[in-house]
């Protein structure tokens, strides 16, 4: 199989949301939706995906842009993460989503990648990624879970055949600020959380979201319910830049006179899906902010894990970054 | 010496075209009527070719051709193939398909139909000694460059004998030792004994290596990504099996090669024998990314053991090494014979046992990588030197320094001398720059979760070759052109080393022309441009050829204005009387005479003892101006080392596994340095590389499927511009290697191993001595060795994360 070249697709451009949801209808199964295009165009130039039509969706103006309302912000799906690492209304109400996204990739991709674009990519699994016929591929087996497999990046928790994980620097952020997914088709439109739009292996195992042929996302909503709270966000990779997560974690606790009242908190690349870590939110609810609660919570954190062969240090890992939400924030 | 260029900074002629994108690299050429050609890769780790259908591909549009491995020239065992019926790793080329588009041209490769039968395979070189285990190839399991195809397998004892963890050392492919092995261990004070694994990875040089060629005039003109120009004729001439002369060579510019595009290569010439099939057309063909990763050499893993005593003051007394060396399917490189000499030099121990095996795999082709093996033992090594410091209660630099080699230094299995070895100087002068003294107190002072460790190490290259060929040519307008064989690699060496021309001659560097680049332009033979010797090699051939026309200017000025040659010199455009300087002739009117007198004056005769392909290049400028053209022969007596030594403080956080470095100080000892921006340049690109080595680089082996899983930058990662300091102090010694005639010594690949050993001591020094005995160094080692929890790996397996 020769890869690193490009198959020709039939490109069409719309200039609106409704126009590319008749475009997407007219177009059938056979059609992917693009945006930045940093994840679309690896898939095409390894040439595992090739789609009949692609439907480059990056310019239609109204899914651009951060609009605040009265219960909080809007974001448009086609808004770039650049914009979101600079935007200060984001920075001083919702830093939690701003640190996030500064920790995507690398400078230059995130001018060209978007917020939707970036919770709606794919998974990172090597073996799924080189085009190997893996349960996600629609074959038989999984390549990264036999006794040799090499999967110090693949996931903890909940493996449903598939072990691959959530990439996502920003979903966990949006889990824990319990952002709202705006999805369009031509059925209409569909809010749902966050914490629903990710799905995982057992749910459905071609996809990480919900989205299904002929939706799109437009819209991310953070409502202000956990404006200004205490946030922490913190990313470990292997490098400092151009790189995903081997454990993130994304928190919001709201704080007073030292007691937490009330928390939500999501790791990431330990699942499909971001993981919210609710024992943890119970545990910190009512609790003091201090040494015994890290020390309980990051123990709690990691119960049921089930590592492979080579990812294990994912546990002690997700325990300090655990540990470290309630220590450094 | 007082020089008007050398140690001067200047630009290099090339750098507007690199920073423009002016340059023109293979990929960039185009021709009319030019076609492309794209590869097919085996899909399997080692298969045999039963079939080939290429009936579906023959109807894509614009599908021109198929060419096949029985098409090309074939080579003996264990060499590179062109194109292969049997591969022996995955992506290695079997076919290469033509057509008039590159997209109809990767569709029509995509159609074609293999039937492949599955032959056993092995990723793990000590898979392979043990017995009855997977071979890599059908016919052997051992073989490197002069070291001939074979089988050599272990005994089951051999590996139940080994301790736990620790390498068994069966029969080894080849040995060599000096001094009193068994009686210095038994004198020693301390002995240690540990086993370690270094990754192979890629080089990733930014440019893949696409080439472009056609046939004219019964001549092959091919474009090509090389670090070499010249070196490269005879190798490619045989890939394409035809007489040297045949060949037209332009290499003019070269995205980056790091010892993988130092030597002819196999692949180059796949567009040339499409060409010829398609009646000379012009065939492009473009090289992707994971093809590089596949068939553009790799750096070979070590799986290694080292015994080594030492006495109470630190002295080596003893050392026992022993390599596997993980060599890919074919020839390979030599990385475990110079892991061998380079302990030798850089530890000079009283008494040394060497022993070593290639062992072949499944996996990418291997080809030397910057430091090929001095390098993997540097990053191997300096963690144990580092151990054996703290048992014997010694600080880490006197320890280096008590072993470091200075001019008495003795080289490799025959104890040979070296033209200069300045180590302990580098050693004095970097610990006053780093302020070890003061720094070194920081070991393990923790912030929180981070810790701080401070490191020391040292690594070796040789830096010079001699006996190559120099040609300089004045022409009648006064200009000098220096003729150079060197390609560019990206080190500025071809431009740097032509500066000893201009500089004997007292030459203007405004009125010198480079010539370089394409062989018609009458390229002299040069060693090619690897192991750190263009620097040492090209300044000794530039400055004898300078040194030539000197002498044959003087000639012509003693001829035309009476007199001995010897009662005139030179300036930067005239030749004049030392007594009376109003008697000159002008540089312009010499090589005007100088063609008028032909001979040995305009190149019409020339040395006998000088390479055929010198010959050639002087005979096509012969008669055209004033030619300086000979051997260099001056003394060499022993190795050139090129020396290096880095210091740094990291900081390590326990929680996370994050390395950061916060202090770098590197030190060459590299003799004069001719080109002072370029040298510092040079050891902060090596150093970065070595950043990648210690910390993150390495090839991921699935075993079961015989396949890589990280053939792309991302999931290779390189080091980037945020994870390394904002700055690192570079300095060198400064010492002149009197061997060389402007005191120059090479240095370009231990800058990378120092670097990278000295990280991986700091690492060890914050986590209170922790041995890894591995690279890299990932953050999952560093957080389960915090923890306290064991390692992912498996002792000895190839694989690491």
């Amino acid at each position: 199989m020769l890869r690193d070249m490009m198959s020709t697709f039939e490109l069409q451009q719309p200039s609106s949301v409704a126009d590319a949801l008749a475009v997407l209808k007219k177009a059938g199964s056979d059609s992917w939706v693009m945006a930045g295009g940093n994840d679309s165009l690896t898939w095409f130039k390894d040439r595992v995906k090739q789609p009949k039509t692609v439907v480059d969706i990056s310019g239609i103006s109204e899914l651009k842009g951060i609009r605040e309302g009265a219960n909080g912000l809007e974001i448009g799906s086609l808004t770039s993460l650049t914009e979101i690492v600079n935007n200060k209304t984001i920075k001083a109400k919702f830093s939690l989503l701003s640190d996030s996204a500064a920790k995507v990739a690398s400078p230059q991709i995130r001018n060209t990648g978007t917020i939707g674009g970036n919770v709606s990519q794919d998974t990172r699994c090597w073996y799924y990624r080189g085009g190997l016929p893996c349960y996600r591929a629609g074959g038989n087996t999984c390549y990264a879970d036999t006794p040799t497999a090499m999967n110090r990046e693949h996931t903890l928790f909940n493996a449903s055949r598939c072990v691959a994980v959530s990439p996502s620097d920003i979903a966990p952020a949006l889990v824990a600020l319990d952002a709202k997914m705006v999805i369009q088709s031509s059925g209409g439109t569909k809010v749902v959380d966050a914490e629903k739009f990710f799905v995982g292996p057992a749910v459905d195992i071609k996809n990480m979201t919900i989205l299904k042929h002929g939706d799109i996302l437009t819209a991310i909503r953070i409502p202000n319910t956990w404006a200004n709270a205490t946030f922490y966000f913190e990313k470990v990779a292997d490098r400092a830049v151009w790189d995903f997560p081997l454990v993130n974690i994304a928190a919001a606790m709201k704080i007073s006179g030292g007691t937490i009242s009330d928390m939500r908190v999501a790791v990431g690349a330990v699942e499909a899906v971001p993981k919210r870590l609710q024992v943890v939110e119970d545990l910190a609810k009512g609790q003091k902010k201090d040494a015994n609660l890290a020390k309980l919570a990051a123990k709690a954190s990691v119960r049921g894990a089930k590592p492979l062969n080579f990812n294990h240090f994912k546990i002690p890992l997700m325990e300090n970054l655990v540990t470290r939400t309630f220590r450094d924030s | 010496m007082a020089y008007k260029l050398i140690g001067k900074d200047y630009t290099p002629p090339d750098v507007l075209a690199k920073v423009t994108g002016k340059a023109n690299y293979a990929e960039d050429m185009r021709a009319d009527g030019m076609v492309f050609c794209r590869i097919l890769g085996s899909p399997m780790p080692h298969a045999r070719v039963k079939n080939i259908d290429i009936s579906e591909a023959k109807k894509v549009k614009g599908f021109l051709a198929v060419l096949t491995a029985d098409k090309v020239p074939s080579f003996p065992p264990p060499n590179n193939p062109i194109l292969n019926n049997e591969p022996r790793f995955v992506g290695e080329p079997i076919l290469a398909v033509a057509a008039e588009t590159e997209l109809a041209a990767a569709e029509a490769v995509n159609k074609i139909k293999l039937d492949l039968e599955p032959l056993p395979f092995v990723t793990d070189p000590l898979e392979s000694l043990f017995p009855r285990g997977p071979e890599a190839r059908t016919n052997g399991n051992v073989a490197n460059v002069r070291l001939k195809l074979q089988k050599i397998k272990w005994s089951a004892k051999d590996f139940a004998s080994a301790g736990e963890g620790q390498l068994p050392m069966g029969k080894p492919a080849e040995k060599w030792q000096f001094g009193d092995l068994e009686g210095n261990f038994k004198k020693s004070d301390l002995v240690l004994d540990e086993t370690f694994v270094t990754a192979g990875y890629s080089h990733h040089s930014m440019e893949p290596r696409s080439s472009m060629a056609y046939w004219q005039n019964g001549k092959c003109y091919l474009f090509g990504s090389a670090q070499s120009q010249q070196f490269m004729i005879f190798g490619l001439s045989r890939y394409l099996g035809i007489k040297p002369p045949q060949l037209v060579y332009n290499g003019a510019f070269c995205g980056g090669g790091f010892g993988s595009k130092g030597a002819p290569y196999a692949e180059m010439v796949i567009p040339a024998h499409m060409s010829k099939l398609l009646g000379g057309k012009p065939v492009l063909m473009r090289v992707s990314r994971a093809e590089e990763f596949a068939f553009g050499k790799g750096r070979p893993g070590f799986q290694g053991r080292l015994k080594v005593g030492f006495r109470k003051d630190g002295r080596i007394l003893a050392a026992d090494l022993y390599i596997v060396h993980d060599n890919g399917p074919n020839t390979g490189f030599w990385d475990f014979r110079n892991a061998g000499s380079s302990f030798s030099i850089v530890f000079q121990p009283e008494a040394m046992r060497w022993q070593g095996i290639s062992v072949l795999t499944n996996t990418p082709v291997r080809g030397p990588q910057r430091g090929p093996g001095e390098n993997q033992t540097a990053a191997a090594v300096e963690p144990i030197i580092a151990k054996a410091a703290r048992e014997l209660g010694l600080d880490q630099v006197a320890i280096r320094r008590i072993n470091a080699p200075d001019n008495n230094a003795k080289y490799g299995a025959k104890q040979g001398p070296v033209t200069s070895a300045y180590l302990k100087d580098a050693l004095d002068k970097g610990a006053k720059l780093f302020n070890w003294d003061e720094k070194k107190k920081e070991s393990g002072k923790k912030n929180g979760s981070k810790v701080i460790g401070v490191g020391v190490g040292s690594a070796y290259h040789s830096a010079g070759a001699a006996g190559f060929d120099g040609l300089v040519r004045i022409t009648p307008d006064g200009k000098l052109h220096v003729h150079s064989g060197a390609g560019n690699l990206g080190t500025y060496s071809y431009a740097d080393t032509a500066r000893a021309a201009a500089e004997v001659l007292g030459a203007k560097w405004e009125n010198v022309i480079i010539e370089r680049g394409d062989s018609r332009k009458g390229l002299p033979f040069v060693l090619g441009q690897f192991g750190s010797n263009s620097l040492y090699t090209q300044t000794r051939t530039n400055w004898a050829a300078g040194l030539d026309a000197k002498a044959k200017l003087q000639e012509i000025a003693a001829k035309e204005l009476g007199g001995a040659a010897g009662d005139y010199d030179v300036t930067d455009s005239k030749v004049f009387n030392k007594s009376n300087p109003s008697k000159s002739i002008s540089w312009a009117q010499a090589a005007k005479k100088a063609i008028e007198m032909g001979g040995k004056y305009s190149g019409k005769e020339m040395p006998k003892d000088i390479n055929p392909i010198t010959k050639w290049a002087t005979a096509s400028i012969a008669g055209s101006g004033l030619v300086g053209v000979t051997k260099d022969k001056r003394p060499k007596k022993g190795v050139t080392p090129g020396l290096v030594t880095a210091f740094v403080k990291v900081e390590v956080d326990t929680e996370t596994g994050k390395v950061e470095v916060l202090d770098h100080v590197e030190i060459a000892d590299c003799g004069v340095a001719v080109h002072p921006a370029s040298l510092n340049t040079q050891i902060k690109g090596g150093a970065v590389m070595g950043y990648g080595m210690a910390l993150s680089e390495r090839y991921v082996f699935d075993p079961k499927l015989g396949m890589s899983l990280n053939g792309s930058l991302h999931e290779s990662r390189p080091q980037t511009i945020l994870d390394i300091p904002a700055e690192m102090t570079v300095d060198n010694v400064g010492k002149p290697d009197t061997s060389n005639p402007v005191g120059a010594k090479g240095v370009g690949e231990p800058v990378q191993g120092a670097a990278t050993a000295a990280i991986l001591v700091a690492i060890s020094d914050a986590l209170g001595g922790h041995m890894f005995n591995r690279t890299p160094v990932v953050p999952d080692m560093i957080i389960n060795a915090a923890a306290g929890r064991p390692q992912s790996y498996k002792p000895l397996a190839v694989n690491t994360q």
